[in-house]
C-alpha cells in the first residue's frame, strides 16, 4: 500500500490577521455546522479513491482550526479512521491560536488521536502582535502553552513570524531566546511575506509600513539560525527547525513531493501527477457534493519536466538537500543530466554545495533560493 | 461617376488644433453629403490608423470627394483633403494645402486659436488659401463665441463676424459649413489642354496595386495608358488607373485639371512618388514643376533594436513594410556592444519616432529597445573635415575635434499671459534665447525662443504641458546649426560603459543629466548577487556615481502542499521577467532601463 498525507481546511478563525491570504471567514459561527457536514461528505467520496493509500499524517490547518468547538474536530478525525487505512498513523497536526485554546478542547483533542499541537504565536512582543492584527497578547500564549502541556501533549511547534514592521533585530532574537527556553520540540521560524491583496500588503504599497531593510531581515534569519542551532534545534528546511525526531512528518510529504489529499474550502491534492483544487466559495463546494461529485475546481497535469523541476525546487528546501540516489530511482535518470550546468554555474556562484551524493543550498543559497529555482524551472 | 463641371468643383482642407474637432466635423460633412451608409460610418473615417484613434490626431493624410447639391440647386464636387495634426509633419501639411484653394479653420469655441492651428494658417497663407473660419464645440457651456472670433481677426487679420457656430458633435450648422464652402473657396483654375501638371500630396502602398499615390490635377488630363514621369526623381511608369476616393476607390476615366484623384502605376515603391514631387506627360512634359518639392529630412535619430529573444529579420522586414508606406523613415544597419545588431533609424520628429515604433510593437508584434533620440550634430576635425554625428558612439576623440554644431530651431509658444513666467523659465532651463513676445489679446501671448532641437527631443513638450496646465502649445521649425559647447556622456555599468546609454549633451547639462540617468538605472536594474557601480563618465572624468547594492534576500520563505502552484507561478513570472533583459556584461539590464534614459527629469 502506498503512503499519503491528508489535509484538512478549517475555514473559519475570529480575526484575519493583516498578513493572512488564507481561504479563512472571521466569525461565521453559522456555517460552521455545515460546514463540517459537507467536509464529512467529501472525506466519504474519497472512501474508493482511497482504498489503496496508507494514511501516514494527517494536518488540521487553517483558518484556525481551534476557534470551533472541539467535537467538530473530533467527528471529523474519527470519520477520517472510519473511512480510511489509518493503522499506520505517525503524526497527526492541528494549528491553533493561543486564544482560542481551553482545557476542554485540549482533552478532546487528545482523545481525538492528535499527538501535534502548532501554536501561532509569531512573536512574543505585545506590541508587534497588534500591529499584525493578531488576537493574543503573550500572556495568553503563556497560559495556553501551559493547558497544552498539562494535557499532555509531547509535541508542540511554535509558529514565529520576523522581519515584521518596526521589528528590531533585538525584538526577533528575544522572541526566539523565549521560545527556545521553552524547550518546544519544532519552531517554524519565516520570514514575513507580504501577499499580494492582504492590508499590509496595501499599506506597505502606499508607504505606511516601515518594514526591516534586506539587510537587517537577512541578519535576523541567520542570527536565528544560530540562535536554534545554539538551542539544540535541527535546521532541516529553509525556515523550519526541529529538536532530534520531531521534524513535521507531514511537510516532509509536501517537500518530498509525495501524495497527499486536501479536504475542505480551497484544498489541494496532489496524487498521480496530478494537482487539483478545491472549489472556494462554500456555495459552489456544497453544490458539487450535493451532486455527489467531487468539489473540485481545477488541476493541472504535471508532467516529467515540471515533476523534477518541482522535485528539485521543494528537495532543495531541506537543508540535507537533494540526493542524486533518490532523484535516480525516482525519475531514471541522472540529476546531472538534466540540471548539470544550472547547477555548476550556481556552485561556482556559490549558492549550492555539492558533494558526491547531495545537491544543497549553501547559506547565500538560501537567501537567494529563487535564483536557482528560476534557472530549475522549464523553459 | 457623375461629373460637374471646373467650376463647381471645391478643393479644401481642414486646419485645426488637436482636440478641436476636425474628425468630427468630416464624418459631419461626408454624413450630410450622404457618402456614406450609417453602418460604414465608423466614426472618424479619415482617422483609420489605431493609434491615430486612440490619440485623437491625425498622421496619414486621406482625402475623400462629397458629392453636394447647392442651395442654389447646383450640383457640386467637394474634395476634402486632410491634413496631419503635427508639427512632425508640416512638410507633409504644407503640400496637401497646395492642392487646395481653401481651407477651414476650425476653432474651439471656448479654448480660441492656439500655436499649431496658427502655423498651419501661415503655411496656408503662404499658398493663397481662402480661410474660413468656424467656430467649433459652440454646445459647450464655456463657448465664448464672441471673444473666439475677435480673436482670429486680431490674430490673422481674417473677417470672421459672419463665421457659422457649429457643434461638430451634435451635428449643428453642418449645411452652413457646405454652404460656406461652395460660397467662399474659389473653383479651381487650371487649363485642361495644357501638359499635365500633377502635384503628388501623398501617397501609400497597397499589396494588390502597388503605390497609390493621391494627386491634385494642376493642369492638363491625366489617364490611363499614358506615360508619366515623376519631375524630381526623373522615373517613368504607365498609369494603370485613375480614380477618385469616396467611400472606397472608384476608378473613373480620366482625372483633369482642378481634380482630385490617385494613380496607380505600377510604381514599387512609395519613394517613387514623393510627397510634393510634380508628375508630368513623359511624352509632353511640363517646362518647369510645380514650387515646393523638398526631400524631407530626418530630424531626430534614434537606434532600434530587437529584444531578447527577438530576431533580427523580423525587424528588418517590418522597418522595410513600414519604409514602403513611409518615404521619411530611413534605417541603416548598425551594431551595438550592449544591444547587438539593430537599426539606426531617422525620424521627422518624436512624435514619428514613437508611430513607427509603436506600429512596430503593435502590427508586426516585436518586442523591441530603443536608444535614447538624438539628433545630427556637426563635428569639424583637427583635420578640416566636418562629419554628421547621428549616434554618439561615432563621436570622434575630443582630441580629433575642432568644435561641434547643434541644431536650433525656431520655436513659437503659445500660452496665456498667467504662464508666461514658467514658460520662460523652461526655456531658459533648456538653453533658449529669448527672441521676442507678442500679445495676440490681452490675456494671451506667442512668445519667440531659439532651442536647441536636442532639448525639445527630451521631454520638452510633456514639461511645457505639465508647467502650463495643457494650456500652451508648441510650434517649432529648424533654423539651422549654430556652433555648441557639446560633449559627449557616456555611461558605466559595473564598470564597462554602455554604448546604448551614451548620450550628446550641452556642457552645462551634463553634471544633471548624467545625475539624472545613475539614478533611474539605479532604480532600473535589479539587485545581483553583487554591488553594481553605475556612473557617468565624459572621457575618463566620473561625474556621477550611484550603486546598486547587491542582493541579499529572494526567497519563498514558507511552501507547503496548497501552494506549490501558486509559488511556482510566482517563480515563473520571475523567469519571463528575466528573459526581457538584456546580458550586459554580468550584469542583466531590463527593458525598461533603456527607456527611462529617454526621459528627461521634471523636478
Amino acid at each position: 500500500m502506498k503512503d499519503l498525507a491528508i489535509y484538512i481546511h478549517i475555514p473559519f478563525c475570529s480575526s484575519k490577521c493583516y498578513y493572512c491570504d488564507f481561504i479563512s471567514f472571521p466569525r461565521m459561527d453559522g456555517r460552521v455546522e455545515g460546514y463540517i457536514d459537507n467536509l464529512m461528505g467529501e472525506v466519504a467520496l474519497y472512501r474508493d479513491v482511497l482504498r489503496g493509500y496508507n494514511i501516514r499524517t494527517i494536518f488540521i490547518g487553517g483558518g484556525t482550526p481551534n476557534y470551533i468547538d472541539g467535537r467538530y474536530i473530533y467527528n471529523i478525525l474519527k470519520y477520517i479512521h472510519k473511512n480510511f487505512n489509518c493503522g499506520g498513523l505517525e503524526e497527526v497536526t492541528i494549528e491553533a491560536n493561543p486564544e482560542s485554546l481551553d482545557l476542554e478542547k485540549l482533552r478532546i483533542y487528545n482523545e481525538a488521536g492528535i499527538d501535534r499541537i502548532s501554536i501561532g504565536l509569531q512573536t512574543l512582543d505585545d506590541r508587534l502582535l497588534k500591529g499584525i492584527g493578531r488576537g493574543h497578547s503573550s500572556m495568553d500564549f503563556y497560559k495556553a502553552y501551559d493547558l497544552v502541556r498539562k494535557v499532555g501533549f509531547q509535541n508542540v511547534n511554535l509558529d514565529l513570524i520576523f522581519g515584521l514592521p518596526e521589528q528590531t533585530l533585538k525584538d526577533s532574537m528575544d522572541t526566539l531566546k523565549k521560545a527556545t527556553s521553552l524547550d518546544v520540540e519544532h519552531i517554524s521560524f519565516y520570514s514575513l511575506i507580504l501577499e499580494e491583496g492582504t492590508p499590509m500588503d496595501n499599506w506597505h504599497r502606499e508607504g505606511r509600513l516601515v518594514l526591516p531593510d534586506e539587510d537587517v531581515e537577512r541578519d535576523m534569519y541567520h542570527m536565528g539560525v544560530g540562535l536554534l542551532k545554539a538551542g539544540g534545534y535541527e535546521h532541516y528546511e529553509v525556515s523550519n527547525f526541529a529538536k532530534e525526531s520531531f521534524r513535521c512528518k507531514h511537510n516532509l510529504y509536501y517537500w518530498k513531493l509525495k501524495p497527499y489529499i486536501g479536504f475542505g474550502l480551497a484544498a489541494h491534492s496532489n496524487m498521480d501527477n496530478r494537482r487539483f483544487w478545491n472549489h472556494r466559495t462554500f456555495s459552489k463546494y456544497y453544490a458539487s457534493l450535493n451532486e455527489g461529485l467531487f468539489p473540485i475546481e481545477g488541476e493541472e497535469y504535471i508532467d516529467k519536466e515540471l515533476e523534477m523541476a518541482e522535485y528539485m525546487i521543494m528537495g532543495l528546501r531541506m537543508i540535507e538537500g537533494i540526493d542524486r540516489d533518490e532523484f535516480y530511482n525516482r525519475f531514471y535518470v541522472d540529476v546531472e543530466d538534466i540540471y548539470g550546468e544550472v547547477l555548476k554555474r550556481h556552485r561556482i556562484q556559490g549558492l549550492l554545495d555539492m558533494d558526491g551524493n547531495s545537491i544543497r543550498f549553501t547559506s547565500k543559497g538560501l537567501d537567494l533560493s529563487n535564483l536557482v529555482y528560476v534557472d530549475l524551472l522549464p523553459d | 461617376m457623375r461629373k460637374v463641371k471646373q467650376s463647381n468643383v471645391r478643393n479644401f482642407s481642414i486646419i485645426a488644433h488637436i482636440d478641436h474637432g476636425k474628425s468630427t466635423l468630416a464624418d459631419r460633412l461626408i454624413e450630410k453629403t450622404g457618402r456614406l451608409t450609417d453602418r460604414e460610418m465608423q466614426s472618424q473615417v479619415l482617422d483609420s490608423m489605431d493609434l491615430e484613434r486612440e490619440r485623437g490626431i491625425t498622421i496619414k493624410l486621406k482625402n475623400v470627394r462629397l458629392n453636394y447639391r447647392g442651395e442654389d440647386g447646383e450640383d457640386y464636387v467637394l474634395n476634402l483633403i486632410d491634413t496631419p495634426g503635427h508639427v512632425d509633419f508640416n512638410y507633409e501639411v504644407s503640400r496637401s494645402l497646395a492642392a487646395c484653394e481653401g481651407a477651414l479653420l476650425i476653432v474651439d469655441a471656448t479654448q480660441g486659436i492656439e500655436a499649431q492651428t496658427l502655423a498651419n494658417v501661415y503655411l496656408a497663407l503662404e499658398q493663397d488659401l481662402e480661410i474660413i473660419p468656424i467656430i467649433n464645440k459652440i454646445d459647450l457651456p464655456s463657448a465664448r463665441p464672441d471673444e473666439v472670433k475677435k480673436e482670429i481677426e486680431e490674430v490673422i487679420g481674417i473677417e470672421a463676424s459672419d463665421a457659422p457656430l457649429i457643434s461638430a458633435k451634435d451635428g449643428l450648422n453642418i449645411e452652413a459649413v457646405l454652404e460656406e464652402i461652395v460660397n467662399k473657396v474659389p473653383a479651381p483654375k487650371g487649363d485642361k489642354d495644357a501638359p499635365l501638371k500633377a502635384l503628388i500630396f501623398d501617397s501609400h502602398y497597397d499589396t494588390y496595386l502597388g503605390v497609390i499615390a493621391h494627386i491634385r490635377v494642376m493642369e492638363g488630363v491625366l489617364k490611363p495608358g499614358m506615360e508619366i514621369r515623376m519631375m524630381a526623381t526623373g522615373k517613368h511608369f504607365e498609369v494603370v488607373e485613375v480614380g477618385v476616393n469616396t467611400s472606397g476607390q472608384e476608378a473613373v476615366d480620366q482625372l483633369e485639371a482642378g481634380d482630385v484623384g490617385y494613380v496607380v502605376a505600377n510604381i514599387k515603391n512609395v519613394k517613387d512618388a514623393r510627397v510634393g514631387d510634380t508628375i508630368t506627360d513623359h511624352e509632353y512634359p511640363t517646362a518647369k514643376p510645380l514650387p515646393g518639392y523638398k526631400q524631407v529630412v530626418p530630424m531626430v535619430y534614434a537606434g532600434i533594436y530587437p529584444a531578447e529573444g527577438e530576431d533580427f529579420n523580423s525587424v528588418r522586414d517590418a522597418l522595410e513594410k513600414l519604409k514602403v508606406n513611409d518615404a521619411s523613415l530611413i534605417f541603416e544597419p548598425e551594431t551595438s556592444v550592449a544591444l547587438g545588431f539593430g537599426f539606426r533609424c531617422g525620424f521627422l520628429g518624436l512624435l514619428h519616432m514613437e508611430i513607427v515604433q509603436e506600429r512596430l510593437e503593435r502590427e508586426f508584434d516585436l518586442n523591441i529597445v530603443t536608444t535614447a533620440p538624438s539628433v545630427i550634430y556637426k563635428v569639424k576635425t583637427s583635420s578640416g573635415e566636418v562629419l554628421e554625428i547621428q549616434n554618439p558612439t561615432n563621436l570622434p576623440e575630443p582630441t580629433e575635434m575642432e568644435y561641434m554644431e547643434e541644431p536650433i530651431v525656431d520655436a513659437s509658444i503659445m500660452t496665456p499671459t498667467d504662464y508666461v513666467g514658467a514658460v520662460m523659465e523652461l526655456c531658459q532651463d533648456r538653453r533658449g534665447e529669448f527672441k521676442n513676445m507678442e500679445y495676440l489679446e490681452e490675456t494671451r501671448v506667442v512668445i519667440h525662443y531659439d532651442l536647441p532641437l536636442n532639448e525639445i527631443i527630451h521631454d520638452f513638450f510633456d514639461a511645457l504641458k505639465s508647467r502650463t496646465r495643457g494650456f500652451a502649445s508648441l510650434d517649432y521649425e529648424f533654423k539651422g546649426y549654430e556652433r555648441s559647447e557639446l560633449v559627449k556622456l557616456d555611461i558605466l555599468i559595473n564598470e564597462e560603459p554602455v554604448d546604448a546609454f551614451s548620450i550628446i549633451v550641452h556642457e552645462d547639462k551634463a553634471y544633471e543629466r548624467g545625475r539624472t540617468i545613475v539614478e533611474r538605472l539605479k532604480d532600473e536594474i535589479p539587485r545581483h548577487q553583487f554591488a553594481i557601480p553605475i556612473q557617468a563618465a565624459i572621457g575618463s572624468r566620473i561625474i556621477a556615481r550611484e550603486t546598486v547594492r547587491a542582493l541579499r534576500k529572494d526567497v519563498l520563505a514558507k511552501c507547503y502542499g496548497g501552494d506549490v502552484s501558486r509559488k511556482r507561478k510566482l517563480l515563473e513570472r520571475q523567469k519571463e521577467g528575466k528573459k526581457r533583459m538584456r546580458q550586459i556584461g554580468s550584469v542583466e539590464v531590463p527593458q525598461e532601463a533603456f527607456l527611462s534614459v529617454l526621459k528627461y527629469d521634471e523636478d
